[in-house]
């Protein structure tokens, strides 16, 4: 598949990929971490606090009015990014691990008791770990973890023996941050409700490579972080089946989440707003529309295609450098190069390519589980976005022998 | 030598070079030399916490001075550069003033970043081990 792209009027729309590091011009391959902004979403940003910045949903002068709009816009468009059926089914989190926590919290402590048992995968980042363990603690719940094979691949037929009347819950990454592995997700929640358990999908990498469809999908709960899709920081949703959330009790309390107070009682608000206690993130969430509108404009197909021409480049061209090993080989993956070097430890690749303006990211990227899975203690991770080139990639394998010349 | 007056020879060493790279390249060689301890010290009680590699570190008190005895995992060349740095500029001195030394040859020789940043530098917690070692023998010797 061929991309229809400009790449450099894109790279001409991210104002940082212009800065200078150690002297050379920045080469960004930490977009698995998060991606840069395009000017669009900075002057979103500034343009609120410049022109519209206010409460929202309390006051009723002009201001306070657009900017209430402006939020639930993007609401809207946030409902249209994961086609969910209702525009209250989006909750604006802090982020992927805030979502999490909140289902975790407010599903998990209401439905689930002790004995049930909670699914997880071997490559789940720490955010789709941790909480469930602070559940299984607190309720006596049992956490399962579904195997994967050395090409890091989820096994599913070992899925399907963990799954029992007992099971109540199952969370997966729907794309691996630190393999890049696209998981069967349609396939394993279909299995998971055929034994009545609810499915919750770490969205957090697969948002901004893929196409999703929550009610395609028929997923339960869709955590995501628009940090990652090109918007700001410190903001994402959750997608939440309405039945569920509505069955589900709010999280945190406070304003905005309450219909009356008195001190004997409180009734809770309507959702999404229930979920939403205090005020929001309103710069970024607003800003968040830009970012969509930006990835839409570009069109996710396009990007998609675009993006798998350079893992396919890199993997060749990283396949010369001797003791190279790629870790992460699945048959679907998205555009995530994680590799090893033999006796080279990873964080003097980190810092060795750092001074020649070359950000990777280095360590166990959030996944120790999955580091001890493969027997290592981390991994050199390059991840490519839109703006990305093959030239920077060859900057990238230039910059791996000297390395390897420096240390030899 | 007092501290400074080893830290400003190092500096003065690495400002032969200009491109950071090399100076790195000198830290590495700096490491290469660093004279093998004895495996005994290469235990968990040792070992350095915070490190994303493996780095160990003991300490020697004699005649109101400590001698630093360190190593790092043999893939870890960077750090081990490093700890090959601070023990040249620290073993031998006297522990109070090891405890308040002021290093500012990291930023010097390109690796002030390391030590600011929690995350992705064991220096940081090389230098609060060492200072460690120096605030509990000064508090030893009143
Ligand atoms: C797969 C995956 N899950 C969860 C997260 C957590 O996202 P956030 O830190 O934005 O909450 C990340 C981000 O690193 C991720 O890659």
């Amino acid at each position: 598949m061929s991309h229809s792209l400009d790449i450099q009027a894109i790279r001409n729309d991210f104002p940082i990929l212009n800065e200078l590091v150690n002297g050379k011009p920045l080469v960004y391959f930490d977009n698995a971490a998060t991606t840069q902004k395009p000017r669009l979403v900075l002057d979103a940003l500034s343009g609120y606090y410049e022109h519209y910045n206010a409460n929202i949903h309390r006051g009723i002068h002009f201001l306070a009015e657009k900017a209430t709009s402006a939020f639930e816009q993007s609401r809207h468009r946030l409902q249209a990014f994961l086609n969910a059926a209702h525009a209250e089914e989006i909750i604006f989190t802090y982020g992927t691990t805030d979502g999490i926590n909140l289902v975790a919290s407010s599903y998990g402590r209401t439905f689930l008791k002790a004995g049930d048992e909670i699914i997880i995968s071997t490559m789940e980042h720490h955010s789709n770990i941790v909480p469930w363990q602070m559940l299984c603690e607190e309720k006596g719940c049992v956490l399962k973890v579904i195997p994967i094979n050395d090409e890091g691949e989820i096994l599913m037929d070992e899925y399907e023996k963990l799954l029992t009347e007992r099971t109540k819950f199952v969370s997966v990454v729907h794309v691996s941050n630190s393999l890049g592995t696209i998981n069967p997700v349609k396939e394993i929640i279909a299995k998971a409700h055929a034994v009545g358990a609810k499915v919750l999908l770490d969205g957090a990498q697969a948002s901004s490579h893929l196409t999703i469809d929550v009610q395609d999908l028929d997923c339960d709960f869709y955590s995501l972080s628009l940090h990652k899709i090109y918007g700001p920081t410190g903001m994402g949703i959750l997608y939440g089946k309405r039945d569920l959330l509505n069955a589900m009790p709010p999280y945190r309390g406070g304003g905005e989440m309450i219909k009356e107070v008195t001190f004997e009682k409180t009734t809770y608000n309507e959702l999404p707003y229930k979920f939403e206690a205090g005020t929001p993130n309103i710069a970024d969430v607003v800003a968040a529309k830009f970012a969509l509108d930006y990835v839409d404009t570009l069109g996710k197909p396009n990007i998609a295609a675009y993006e798998n021409e350079l893992l396919k480049y890199a993997t060749e061209a990283v396949s010369e450098i001797p003791g190279l090993k790629i870790i992460g080989r699945a048959k679907e993956k998205v555009s995530v190069l994680s590799f090893v070097i033999d006796g080279i430890h990873h964080q003097d690749i980190g810092v060795l390519l750092d001074q020649q303006g070359i950000a990777v990211r280095t360590g166990h990227h959030c996944t120790q589980p999955l580091m001890n899975r493969f027997n290592i203690t981390g991994t050199s991770r390059a991840s490519f976005a839109v703006y990305n080139t093959t030239e920077e990639i060859d900057k990238l394998i230039v910059g791996l022998h000297k390395v390897q010349k420096m240390l030899g | 030598m007092t501290i400074n007056e080893i830290q400003d020879e190092l500096i003065s060493d690495f400002e032969l070079f200009d491109e950071q790279l090399d100076k790195t390249q000198y830290i590495i060689d700096l490491g290469k030399k660093l004279p093998p301890i004895d495996e005994k010290y290469k235990t968990d009680e040792y070992l350095i916490h915070g490190c994303q590699s493996k780095v160990w570190l003991a300490a020697e008190f004699r005649d109101g001075r400590l001698y630093f005895l360190g190593d790092g995992e043999p893939t870890a060349q960077i750090a081990k550069g490093l700890i090959s740095i601070l023990i040249k500029i620290l073993s031998g001195q006297k522990p109070e003033d090891i405890a308040n030394a002021d290093l500012y040859i990291m930023e010097r020789v390109g690796m002030g970043a390391l030590v600011t940043s929690r995350r992705s530098g064991g220096l940081a917690a090389m230098i609060q081990k060492m200072k460690g070692f120096g605030t509990v023998y000064s508090q030893l010797e009143v």
